[in-house]
């Protein structure tokens, strides 16, 4: 689902447009790097493929249907950066041609399906297919996994920027419940549609599947004196890897705007909570609201919702640092692998 | 220009595709100037992939490909692509730009053209397949086979040595199929017709190569060949219900 | 999807409105939005300005207002959200119609029902008066990476393609007595899917090749190019300046 125009702030807006601006720079360097000038149109072609994906509805049970979001599924097909890419690309077509989605949305709307999706898809898969044997089977197990990972996690940044501008008063316990619940749920579709349209297109192109690449055969004269094997053919491009550094920096850029949008929120509260303070009389119930909406305010609400939601945000923040602690011990471990990885050429970067 | 030289050279030609396939087995073929040859070959035969060697899309795995004498390789690339004019298949992959006109203009501009100059290039062929009046439609609105003459004149716009189509007639209704042959006719360049339709292929071309499992199976006169029952049977070729081969050229 | 109509959103006329160039209208329309946002929900008389102002541009345009009615059943989902938000809302509860109401939820629920709509009618007169491929043009211009508008516009291109492929597939299935009715059909759908990636993928590649045979070395040549006057800036940028105007005096009553 879009989030529309009014749902955010416009800090959260604007930090949000700034960091998928980030996250889309980024992937556009690396899906250079990986399909060179090919990328506008192996890129266009799969946001088209995408764009008609989702319109491609799935029964569920009696009477609902859903429908594919497809971060996960093109990380997997086609490779993070250009998955990143080619749902930025609809995103940015549904809001501009289709009015599908808020413009001041945008940056909200990229970040969570295009950004988040993808990366978490292609993190999850990656985590299983290193380790295992790379069968058909641990292909299609793992893009069950990655779809239905992505979708939650999606969810869960939506409702970190819920805490931090959301517009509607709702208890974040519930917000984060309600939408973790339902997500996950999507998810186990995503994950089902992910892991059988991954499946149909290794049974026909296997090479066509990112990461699964990389045989060479040689190649057969036929002359008068009978067939002769020569060289090899073209020696095919190493399936690449997500680099550690756009992660990184990825991560690097969500700090920031969390430290920053905390930060001003937290500058500005002291105001909010005195003019709370000031207007205990008939005006206490609007005035808040006027402020909690504004660009430069929304924290008289906020500094007493705190309050009486701290129990729940904690909840969600012991969440966010369990992630982020599990994330720092992969990385170092990453780390490592790769400095062992470092002595053979063809890993080093 | 090396002068004399033949148009197209391929020798000991052999690829395998990334999948694993193997599609040409040691292709051999000359091709003078001026020459209108048809390339026959059932489904599968390899046609599509060596056409795709004419102007380096694909890398030979073995063998080599001159046009006009300049050998296809990485660092002729540009200069081989301005000689070679590929028309596709499906006009769909050919015309990609949002109107008739930016999509004819691409080849040119790729060479460098800007201003009047371009234009005039991009009149003048459309001119020359008679769809200058669809010059600012987007090709998605153009019938089948507008849409196929439009693809002549994208590769036409680069006044290219040899153009090379990739079954030319396949879609075309018979009005179509006719316009488009007294286009090809009318053109002033070696031509490289890849087709399936012989009948076609008689009407337009002198000579004929009939290629089948990765190789050039046979090399004559389109006229002989095309009578030599035995041949088209053992490559999987048929003339249609009820054509024969006339006696004289017509 | 109505077979051979590529874009139904796109009205065409003559217009001062379907005149300005594409990067003025942009430009325009995301700031209106910016400050739509930005203006406090309780100045109702604010969101009534903005409307008119939305009003007198479907006017300039010729955009009927039935047009712009039907177009807006996009945002249906996220008004059954919003109509939600008092029910399950924190805070004071008031009483309306024998239902157990939170205040702030219901300010929440205007204030996102009246932003979104106000978003959504800027976004489909923008539509309704920009050729596709004029929008893609101005978004080059206002500097929005090449490679991004590019590949939008490989998409637009080929969307049409695409989906004539999956309703052709989706025939193809029906003629032959396939139902979808729940998820023990769902491979027969994701093989479709499957393919249609395919399709997709090695059209791609053909695509890429009909590039490199006309000499694609990796740069798009720019040929189209458009200028904007300051007059065209002048009166595209009309709209958020008014919209500006709205929201600093909204701020200034408080």
């Amino acid at each position: 689902m879009h989030v529309p125009d009014g749902f955010f702030d416009v800090p959260v807006s604007v930090g949000a447009g700034v960091f998928a601006a980030a996250g889309v720079a980024v992937c556009l360097r690396g899906a250079k790097r990986e399909l060179d000038d090919r990328t506008a149109p192996m890129a266009g072609l799969v946001a088209a493929f995408i764009f008609a994906a989702q319109m491609l509805n799935f029964p569920v049970a009696a009477g609902t249907s859903g429908h594919l979001l497809g971060g996960a599924l093109a990380a997997i097909l086609v490779g993070p950066y250009t998955a990143v890419l080619c749902v930025a690309v609809v995103l940015l077509v549904q809001g501009f041609f289709f009015a599908d989605g808020g413009l001041t949305a945008l940056g909200v709307n990229i970040t969570l399906m295009a950004i988040v999706t993808s990366v978490v898809g292609w993190a999850v898969f990656r985590l299983i297919t290193r380790g295992a044997p790379r069968g058909r089977a641990t292909l299609v197990a793992a893009s069950f996994v990655a779809a239905l990972v992505s979708v939650p996690s999606a969810a869960l940044v939506f409702t970190a920027l819920f805490w931090l501008g959301g517009t509607a008063p709702i208890e974040l316990g519930s917000v984060a419940a309600a939408m973790g619940g339902v997500h996950l749920l999507i998810g186990l579709g995503e994950g089902f549609i992910t892991a059988l349209t991954v499946s149909s297109v290794l049974a026909v192109r296997p090479d066509l599947v990112y990461g699964a690449r990389g045989m060479t055969r040689t190649l057969t004269l036929r002359t008068a004196d009978g067939d002769v094997e020569v060289g090899p053919a073209a020696p095919e491009a190493p399936p690449a890897r997500i680099g550690l550094r756009p992660v990184l920096v990825g991560g690097a850029l969500v700090a920031v705007l969390l430290a920053g949008v905390v930060s001003f929120y937290a500058s500005s509260a002291p105001d909010g909570l005195e003019k709370v303070a000031a207007d205990k009389g008939l005006s206490a119930q609007e005035k808040p609201h006027t402020a909690e909406n504004g660009p430069l305010a929304g924290y008289s609400v906020k500094g007493v919702d705190d309050q009486r939601l701290s129990n729940g945000l904690a909840g969600v923040a012991g969440v966010a640092l369990t992630v982020a602690a599990g994330g720092g011990v992969f990385y170092v471990v990453r780390r490592r692998r790769r400095g062992t990885d470092a002595m053979t050429p063809a890993s080093a970067r | 220009m090396t002068s004399g030289s033949p148009s197209l050279t391929v020798s000991r030609l052999a690829y395998a595709y990334p999948d694993g396939t193997q599609a040409l087995y040691g292709v051999d073929l000359t091709i003078e100037r001026g020459e209108r040859v048809a390339l026959l070959g059932p489904n599968g035969a390899g046609k599509t992939t060596l056409v795709m060697h004419l102007n380096g899309i694909l890398t030979a795995g073995h063998g080599t490909v001159e046009v006009a004498g300049l050998p296809v390789r990485a660092d002729t690339l540009r200069e081989i692509r301005r000689r070679v004019g590929l028309v596709f298949q499906d006009p769909d992959d050919q015309l990609f730009m949002p109107t008739v006109r930016e999509d004819v203009a691409f080849g040119p501009a790729n060479l460098g053209l800007r201003g009047a100059e371009l234009d005039r290039r991009v009149r003048d062929a459309l001119e020359r397949v008679g769809m200058l009046d669809a010059i600012d439609r987007p090709p998605h609105h153009l019938s089948f086979g507008q849409r196929r003459r439009v693809a002549v004149a994208t590769v036409l716009a680069m006044e290219p040595e040899i153009l090379v189509l990739d079954e030319p007639s396949s879609n075309l209704d018979p009005a179509s199929r006719r316009e488009l042959a007294e286009i090809l006719r009318s053109l002033d360049v070696t031509v490289l017709m890849v087709t399936h339709d012989l009948p076609y292929a008689l009407e337009l071309c002198e000579r004929s190569l009939v290629m089948s499992e990765g190789v050039i199976a046979a090399d004559g006169p389109t006229r002989e060949l095309l009578a030599d029952a035995r041949l088209l049977a053992a490559h999987r070729l048929e003339l249609p219900y009820g054509f024969a081969v006339p006696a004289q050229p017509g | 999807m109505s077979a051979g109509h590529h874009h139904p959103i796109y009205r065409p006329a003559d217009t001062p409105v379907h005149r300005l160039p594409p990067q003025c209208k942009l430009a325009a329309v995301v700031a209106f939005a910016v400050f739509v946002v930005a203006t406090p929900r309780e100045r109702f008389w604010a969101f009534a300005v903005d409307a008119l102002l939305l009003a007198a541009v479907a006017a300039a345009a010729r955009v009927p207002a039935g047009t712009i009615v039907r177009r807006m059943a996009i945002e249906v989902p996220f008004v059954l959200f919003a109509l939600a938000i008092p029910l399950i809302g924190t805070g004071e509860r008031v009483q309306v119609l024998g239902l157990s109401l939170s205040a702030p939820g219901l300010w929440a629920a205007w204030n996102i029902l009246a932003k979104a709509t106000l978003g959504v009618v800027a976004s489909i007169l923008l539509a309704a008066t920009t050729e596709p491929r004029m929008m893609l043009l101005g978004a080059e211009r206002l500097r929005l990476p090449r490679l991004l508008v590019q590949i939008a516009t490989f998409m637009l291109r080929y969307l049409d393609v695409i989906l004539d492929q999956m309703r052709r597939m989706r025939i193809a299935r029906e003629s032959r007595g396939f139902v979808a009715r729940d998820l023990r059909q769902a491979p027969v759908l994701a093989k479709s899917a499957g393919a249609l990636f395919i399709r997709a993928y090695e059209r791609g590649e053909r695509v890429h090749l009909a590039m490199l045979s006309r000499g694609y070395m990796g740069e798009m040549p720019t040929i189209r190019d458009i200028s904007a006057t300051g007059r065209d800036w002048a009166m595209a940028g009309m709209l958020p300046c008014l919209a500006a105007v709205t929201a600093l005096l909204a701020w200034s009553t408080t």
